[in-house]
């Protein structure tokens, strides 16, 4: 079988852009669960209001993609600590389902209001001029958008990683989600800091959907595309693992662009039999430790 | 007998409630959920002191550090701590204020390396102790540094433990049976260490189990039974108390 190099790269890099929006999303995911211990169905909702906010900060106020760059984060992230100060708080200590119960409440009613608005049809999001255009490599023509895509959101993850394994800050987040009542009488604010980093977890989702825009137009049902394979995604990478969910974002994304080039009619499913294959081999998932 | 030892332990405890207590605990009560634990508990530790909570498994001895910390989310009575009552008050705010707590289980982190753990706890008042000065206590976390908190002996981690809060900078420390589980050499270094914080002017609320090795460090004692202070001694009256703590003790 002969193999066309140009629509092999053209499909590793589709599954290097999904990717980017896997790792994103399931980083987002991972800090949640790990510090929250909630799985948050909501944050493909949050994911589209980042795309959302985006458009209107255009469309509205005239600020384009690098403000919205900055800006989306933060308005979803405080919408999202809103939501953890008022509700996600209460159900400290229950089950895990109320909690994904919850947040699969709120997804249904926040997709439901942007949807009543805007119908489920796309709004245009153009790329910036910037990064319009692309390089021809020789072996595959790299559109500049995509590349900075990939290259950003790689930055975003790493940089993450980074606040989370090697500050102190990072320290504190991980000790509280061991043992979160000791931290606090080390003198340490938790519950700020629970409402803090869910605030994050969703200014990334809010980020992918910035990011995401330019690439897959503007709909109120983009997140709920996603969700899914970001949740097997974070299941393969080990619950709750930061660089688990990198790293699988990236690797899943991957795996579903070759796919796409060698069996196109597996694209659709081959990262739920990953998952599957790893929950038979690896319950905890690839990177995480066994309970 | 308990219940007379409590009638008669009480005004003991108002009378040595001086101006100079750092921590005057008084009709502290506290619950798990619906079990009420804590049955009116007073007791005050002066500045400079090393006090220690004697009593049985179940006694309240771990509850009673857990409710002046402000962990034990129910709690009712009045807890002072330098003059400011914090009986409301959250464990971080309470922490801030300078009390420091190391829990029966050591609670040393193991997703953190032992300079992490260490380094852990924010600075909540100047004069915390240096790294090298606690290298100086601990010269064994010097070479450990970079392993797993958890890797530890049990030893270390006892030792990683109290060296943890004694960077914050808090002068009153509550130590939940820092010798429970460690070899007896072992036991005998964390008396030492304990003798030199008291020499360096640190207070210290102890619990314990292990009564030889409370009457080497502390100066007065408190003994629980049922949620409740039955009797109190100094260290210098031990002696003459010997028979009455093997009865309560059941040593």
């Amino acid at each position: 079988m002969g193999i066309n190099t140009q629509a092999l790269m053209a499909q590793l890099l589709v599954g290097l852009i999904n990717g980017s929006f896997y790792a994103l999303l399931s980083l987002g995911l991972a800090v949640i669960f790990g510090m929250l211990n909630i799985i948050n169905f909501a944050h493909g909702a949050l994911y589209m209001m980042g795309a959302f906010v985006a458009y209107f900060l255009l469309s509205i106020f005239g600020l384009n993609y690098w403000f919205a760059l900055v800006l989306a984060p933060i308005i979803v992230g405080a919408f999202g600590m809103i939501l953890e100060r008022t509700m996600l708080q209460r159900l400290a200590g229950l089950d895990h389902l109320y909690g994904l119960l919850l947040t699969f409440g709120l997804a249904l009613i926040i997709q439901g209001v942007f949807q009543n608005f805007f119908g489920s049809s796309g709004l245009p999001y153009a790329i910036p001029t910037a990064l319009q255009g692309g390089t021809n490599l020789g072996f595959m023509f790299l559109p500049t958008y995509r590349a900075w895509v990939v290259v950003f959101s790689l930055t975003v993850c790493l940089l993450t990683w980074f606040l989370i394994e090697k500050t102190r800050l990072g320290a504190y987040l991980r000790a509280a989600t061991e043992n979160p009542t000791l931290v606090r009488a080390f003198g340490v604010n938790v519950p700020r800091m629970i409402t803090l980093t869910y605030g994050l977890g969703v200014g990334l989702a809010a980020l992918a959907g910035v990011l995401s825009a330019p690439i897959n137009q503007v709909r109120p049902l983009m997140g709920a595309d996603l969700i899914i394979v970001v949740f097997a995604v974070v299941v393969i990478g080990g619950m709750g693992s930061i660089m688990g969910s990198i790293v699988t974002g990236f690797m899943l994304g991957v795996l579903e662009g070759l796919t796409k080039y060698f069996y196109p009619e597996a694209s659709n499913t081959v990262v739920f039999v990953f998952m599957v294959l790893v929950l038979l081999l690896k319950p905890s998932g690839l990177t995480g430790r066994a309970a | 007998m308990p219940s007379q030892m409590a009638a008669q332990a009480a005004p003991r405890t108002v009378q040595s409630a001086a101006a100079d207590a750092v921590l005057q605990v008084e009709n502290l009560q506290a619950w798990y959920g619906e079990s009420h634990i804590l049955h009116g508990v007073n007791f005050d530790v002066r500045g400079g002191e090393v006090v220690t909570l004697l009593g049985r498994n179940g006694a309240g001895k771990t509850t009673t550090l857990k409710s002046v910390m402000g962990i034990i989310g129910k709690r009712s009575g009045s807890v002072s701590f330098e003059g400011k009552q914090i009986i409301r008050a959250s464990s971080d705010r309470i922490a801030r204020l300078g009390v420091a707590f190391c829990p029966e289980e050591r609670g040393i982190f193991a997703s953190l390396d032992v300079r992490e753990n260490l380094m852990l706890p924010p600075q909540v008042r100047p004069g915390g102790l240096s790294l090298d000065q606690i290298f100086e206590l601990f010269p064994n976390l010097k070479e450990r540094l970079n392993s797993q908190g958890t890797k530890l002996s049990g030893g270390e981690q006892q030792m990683l433990a109290i060296a943890r809060i004694l960077r914050t900078g808090a002068r009153f420390l509550m130590l939940d049976e820092p010798t429970e589980g460690l070899a007896p050499v072992i036991i005998q270094q964390i008396g030492k260490t304990i003798a030199e914080l008291k020499k360096q002017g640190f207070t210290i609320l102890l619990v314990e189990q292990n009564f030889r090795f409370a009457s080497t460090v502390a100066d007065r004692f408190y003994v629980m039974e049922h949620g409740k202070i039955i009797d109190t001694f100094a260290n210098s009256d031990l002696a003459a108390n010997m028979d009455k703590l093997h009865a309560y003790l059941g040593v």
